[in-house]
């Protein structure tokens, strides 16, 4: 492992990423005190942190491709990984959602408000993510401007609010039935678009609804945003601020577990399949007779009714809205939940939304370097596990005359 | 006289200045294995993108019998789903199954057309989705099992041997309870043994009473298989008749080997 070719590989990467980093690492411009500050140290730092972690890519290089030529030998046992396997018996299903729901439950009362507002910010995001993974991971259809059904969503209720005086409970059907009207309608034009021409449109159309937002003034207020939204009631009872960000947080908790038994039951239905099927090959689904417009459509508008909810949820919980909480990077976090938890597996989106939110929060001490950071992390995940965290894994039908089909993971 | 389940007259297909079909026309009677040769380029699988609705013809007529209704009704004009629904399923000649899901569920994408779970009974998982589902997965089955490839059930397609994945597209087009069958080049890159299984596998089905088109190379099975044969050169059919008028005819053996030289 560390012959002298070994260590003049690593050699070269880190005098390499030397050079790459010069200008930001080395070189400090105090443009106050009109000088210039060499920080020497730093090079030594760069090039020692590149040289151990160029033997740690190497390596982790050798053992994926040791294992992949296992898995050729072996074929299907190495298919399933061992949390696969753990989730497919059902009784340990059950244990592991039954004490997860446990922890969501008390977690409000063992940490602070902002803990549970960060919480709930997370599982905002894991219902975003697994209605993106409708659209992207089931139907393979690239949306780059998924935050403009959250957008719709939120302006749906700030706006109803603002204008009538419209309640959260009434506003949260419309919001997510306006966001899955804009989803068909962003549908229709892109029906016969495929891969980079569909990211490019959608990554458009994400603008554009963004650009009017800021524009339209009289409409909605322009980039100074919609203030004093209604937090959601209950029953009509006042709540105090902690209260209120106490219920929000269990709204959300019950709307993820809605959103992943819906879900659930849709990628496993005939609907489900033919988004698959669409995913794998539209010219052989439509010969499969599958109708392919509609198909494509009930994805983007399912997928879209998830971030109008959530939309809705965000106007109510943070009270204040503008069109600059929804740009292009909220699009590209929420996609980034779906490929780096892997595609198509709700496990996976879930596992994808916590690590990719609740992380930066509790890194905020590195903040300067976090892009940095998951910059690397996208990188490695496609390098070394392109199907996510936790990939999806088929469906088995055990079939046993008559008798209900046995589900395996979904 | 046998009905007639699928009638083609006068088809023809531009491409821009090129006519791939010129004037084709093409019947398959019920319960025959029909075949349609001619060298490369003569625009067999053209004529099949045509019936299919992939292709919109330019001239002609296409019409199916439809059982129900005891009618011939005209496919022109519909798409490729809408044409499967009536009742005419294909194979590919580059394998297209969908690579990522199982055996079983390539099949029971068969039943898309012939199943109306809606998504709300999806959501609801009603008695009459989830029996709807019972069937689906019972009759994919059934195909899988009366193709032979029951023991790949569970595998992922991609994973499968070359032969079987060939099989496993006739078993999707099968599970669409099709009138009429069509094969683009099911033998296409097959060894003998499998193709000798392949042809067994292709009577066994039409020894049921299933009418079947295909487009083949491989003159062996060609002449055992079918009953009529098409020959089609240049986008134009140069001649029909059973196996051996076929290969006794002078157009075909020009269209095959060269026109002979008088020396």
């Amino acid at each position: 492992m560390f012959t002298l070719e070994e260590i003049k590989r690593s050699f070269l990467v880190s005098v390499w990423f030397v050079f790459l980093t010069f200008p930001i690492m080395v070189i400090r411009v105090d443009s106050i005190e009109k000088t210039v500050q060499w920080r020497w140290m730093n090079v030594f730092w760069v090039a020692l942190g590149t040289f151990v972690l160029s033997f740690v890519f190497r390596y982790m290089m050798r053992r994926k491709e040791m294992k992949s030529s296992d898995e050729d030998e072996q074929g299907d046992a190495t298919g399933r990984s061992f949390l696969h396997r753990w989730l497919a018996d059902p009784k340990y299903r059950y244990i592991v959602f039954g004490s997860l729901l446990a922890i969501a439950i008390i977690f409000p009362h063992v940490f602070s408000t902002y803990q549970t507002s960060i919480m709930t910010t997370a599982l905002m995001y894991v219902v975003l993510g697994l209605g993106l993974n409708i659209v992207v991971g089931l139907a393979g259809l690239l949306d780059l401007g998924y935050v403009a059904f959250y957008a719709v969503g939120a302006y749906t209720y700030a706006l109803l609010h603002h204008f009538f005086g419209i309640g959260f409970w009434v506003a949260l059907p419309a919001g997510g039935l306006l966001a899955a009207l804009f989803g068909i309608l962003l549908g229709i034009p892109v029906l016969r678009l495929r891969g980079d021409y569909l990211a490019i449109v959608t990554l458009g159309f994400g603008e554009i609804i963004r650009l009017v937002l800021e524009n339209w003034g009289q409409f909605s207020q322009g980039p100074s945003g919609v203030s004093n939204i209604a937090r959601p009631g209950f029953f009509g009872i006042e709540m105090s601020l902690d209260t209120a960000l106490l219920y929000i947080f269990y709204l959300m908790v019950i709307f993820v577990i809605v959103t992943i038994f819906f879900v659930n039951r849709l990628q496993d239905s005939r609907l489900g399949r033919a988004w698959i099927a669409l995913r794998e090959d539209e010219i052989a689904c439509q010969a499969m007779g599958i109708d392919k417009m509609r198909t494509k459509l009930a994805a983007f508008a399912l997928g879209a009714f998830w971030a109008g909810i959530v939309g809705v949820i965000f106007a109510a919980k943070t009270t204040f809205i503008s069109p600059r909480s929804f740009t292009f990077i909220e699009s590209a976090i929420i996609l980034s939940i779906v490929v780096l938890g892997g595609m198509g597996s709700i496990i996976g989106v879930i596992f994808g939304a916590l690590i990719l939110i609740l992380l930066p929060e509790y890194l905020r001490a590195l903040s300067e370097y976090r892009m940095l950071a998951f910059g690397a992390i996208l990188v490695c995940m496609m390098v070394f596990r392109p199907q996510g965290i936790i990939g999806s894994i088929r469906r088995t039908y055990t079939y046993q005359n008559k008798k209900k089909p046995d589900t395996k993971v979904s | 006289m046998q009905q007639p389940i699928l009638h083609v007259s006068g088809l023809t297909m531009d491409f821009g200045g090129i006519r791939a079909l010129n004037n084709l026309d093409l019947d398959v009677n019920e319960g025959e294995i029909v075949a349609l040769i001619g060298p490369n380029g003569a625009g067999k699988t053209t004529f099949f993108n045509c019936v299919t609705g992939i292709y919109k013809p330019t001239k002609g007529e296409i019409d199916l019998y439809q059982k129900s209704r005891n009618t011939m009704i005209s496919l022109l004009g519909m798409k490729p789903n809408q044409v499967t629904a009536q009742g005419l399923a294909r194979t590919f000649q580059n394998i297209r199954l969908f690579s990522q899901m199982t055996v079983l569920e390539n099949v029971m994408i068969g039943r898309h057309c012939r199943t109306k779970a809606s998504i709300l009974g999806a959501l609801l998982r009603d008695k009459k989705t989830m029996q709807e589902e019972d069937q689906i997965i019972q009759i994919s089955h059934e195909i899988l099992t009366k193709i032979g490839l029951i023991r790949y059930e569970n595998e992922i397609a991609s994973n499968l041997p070359y032969g079987a994945q060939r099989r496993l597209e006739i078993a999707r087009a099968l599970a669409t309870e099709p009138v009429l069958l069509l094969l683009d080049e099911p033998a296409a890159g097959m060894n003998p043994q499998e193709t000798i299984e392949l042809v067994n596998l292709i009577q066994e089905i039409a020894s049921e009473g299933q009418s079947i088109l295909l487009i083949e190379h491989d003159m062996k099975l060609v002449m055992s298989l079918s009953e009529r044969i098409f020959v089609m050169d240049y986008g134009k059919k140069i001649a029909q008749g059973t196996p051996d008028e076929i290969r006794n005819n002078p157009a075909v053996i020009k269209a095959y080997l060269g026109e002979e030289v008088d020396a």
